[in-house]
């Protein structure tokens, strides 16, 4: 009998994907359609907007700023080799705008948003407010779920085009600042190879990761059981999750659009 | 016919292999205090939050005044909703909310009145619990038997017909019980309301019950008045009600 074990655990991990694929996308599924249904709460959604967004924006700042400058210090090494120092600007551009703007964002966004929707709607589902909301005749999809679903797809662009920006400057002043590249020739390369699609790509990137964050965070909050315990399990899970599907998600969109 | 507001009828629930409720039945007189009594873990919340539709049974009916909650969508269960108040075990208020948020949630969920009309009715339902002005506090700033009061509040807030309590004197101190059983009888009184209430706290249930039931194993097992609950002859309700280790219920 032994030798089927292998293959059962095999097939329980898959039907355990399977499963929570399916109640994601049932999740997914009901917000979508309160999306058309009143009543619609403005005031509880640009209370996330400022939380998702506004709240974001340091660490965000910090990120770009940080990641620009490594990005330049790092091709400015391989570049000098055979002397195309010239190409830095325009590198860590792109590199920004089309890839590390969007992913690391919302990563950092996850760790700091998308974890705090599972912990905060763990939190309400194992002190019984969810069921609050239930027995007032609210419904907590439309109450909880789908404000900060909506408000992540919107600040995620946003704050990717802080990232993008400040990256860039960052890159600027490590490589015009510190190894002396020409600022002209920078910006210069920056103008000519950088298309207005790749920053438009990247931000429908970010969006995309937006709606992954904020719907694993408040799937994962939304089905808490256990309680205290519970709830920093669907935190925890919340954000690897969240963000192994950010970087698989990540390499699927990347090949479709680009 | 009697009168009932709420019926239970056959009702079967199992969570995975344990079966909680097996055939429950229980009617729900209109207008009176039904208490529950039985012992912790023995499905007395779950037979509860059938009543109001959190639940749904895998077998059997739940009946308000006459409409079967168990084949109703989420709209028309909504609708149901409206008629009913409840006041959770940990009170369950929303503690990202003050007080004031708390309580006036389903008046602005579900009325048109302006703010300072509402902010009036507020301020009656809490100085009806006895916690008047506490409306800008926020619930970690409140003790245990504040929070429930303020939960009650909360439930009142729409003059519901029924109101469900889980387990309001749970966890209290027995002056803190008191008063919310008091609470409970004023606001039966007051506002002929049918409360439906889970208890272990028998003395507290004698007093506030025109009607008491015991779940045991799945259903009721007793029901009656106080009085009749106290002749009731059965082993299992006369052990239950006397607090005995020794006898037909297992403890340990």
């Amino acid at each position: 009998m032994g030798w089927t074990r292998p293959f059962e655990l095999v097939g329980r991990g898959f039907l355990r994907v399977l499963d929570e694929a399916g109640e994601l996308l049932l999740l997914l599924v009901q917000t979508a359609l309160w999306l058309i249904r009143p009543p619609f709460r403005f005031r509880v959604l640009f209370k996330q907007m400022e939380f998702v967004g506004v709240k974001s924006i340091n660490v965000v700042i910090l990120t770009g700023a940080f990641t620009g400058g490594v990005f330049a210090l790092q091709s400015y090494h391989g570049f000098s080799l055979f002397g195309a120092e010239s190409l830095v600007g325009s590198t860590v551009a792109l590199a920004l705008t089309r890839e590390l703007g969007p992913v690391l964002t919302s990563l950092m966004v996850t760790g700091r948003a998308g974890s705090a929707m599972a912990a905060e709607l763990g939190t309400m589902r194992v002190t019984e407010q969810i069921d609050a909301l239930y027995v007032m005749a609210v419904n907590p999809v439309q109450y909880l779920v789908l404000p900060r679903i909506v408000a992540s797809i919107f600040m995620l662009p946003l704050l990717t085009i802080i990232a993008d920006f400040v990256g860039i400057v960052g890159g600027y002043v490590v490589g015009v600042g510190l190894l002396g590249i020409n600022s002209g020739i920078f910006i210069a390369k920056i103008v000519e190879y950088v298309e207005f699609s790749d920053i438009s790509m990247g931000l429908i990137k970010a969006s995309f990761f937006g709606l992954i964050m904020a719907l694993v965070g408040c799937y994962k909050g939304f089905y808490t059981t256990g309680g205290a315990a519970g709830v920093g399990r669907s935190t925890t899970q919340a954000v690897v999750l969240a963000s192994v599907m950010i970087l698989g998600f990540d390499y699927v969109l990347t090949a479709i659009m680009f | 016919m009697d009168d009932y507001i709420i019926q239970l009828i056959d009702v079967h629930k199992s969570f995975g292999a344990q079966r909680v409720l097996r055939g429950l039945n229980l009617n729900i007189p209109r207008g009176r205090t039904t208490v529950i009594i039985g012992g912790s873990g023995s499905g007395k919340s779950v037979m509860l939050k059938h009543m109001i539709g959190l639940i749904r049974p895998d077998q059997g009916q739940v009946l308000v005044d006459g409409q079967n909650l168990t084949v109703m969508n989420d709209r028309q269960l909504n609708q149901v909703r409206t008629r009913f108040g409840m006041l959770f075990q940990d009170a369950a208020l929303f503690d990202s909310m003050n007080v004031l948020d708390n309580v006036s949630f389903p008046l602005s969920e579900h009325t048109k009145k302006p703010a300072a009309e509402i902010h009036q009715v507020v301020a009656e339902k809490l100085r009806l619990v006895g916690l008047p002005g506490v409306e800008a506090k926020m619930p970690n700033e409140l003790s245990g038997g504040m929070r429930k009061r303020v939960g009650l509040a909360r439930a009142i807030a729409l003059e519901p017909e029924i109101i469900l309590f889980d387990e309001p004197t749970t966890g209290l101190d027995p002056l803190m019980s008191d008063a919310i059983n008091r609470l409970i009888m004023g606001t039966q009184a007051e506002l002929g309301v049918t409360s439906v209430v889970i208890s272990h706290d028998i003395e507290g249930a004698y007093k506030i019950a025109h009607n008491v039931a015991m779940l045991y194993q799945g259903r009721i097992i007793a029901q009656g008045s106080p009085d009749q609950i106290q002749a009731n002859p059965d082993e299992v309700v006369q052990q239950f009600i006397h607090g005995r280790a020794e006898g037909p219920i297992e403890v340990i």
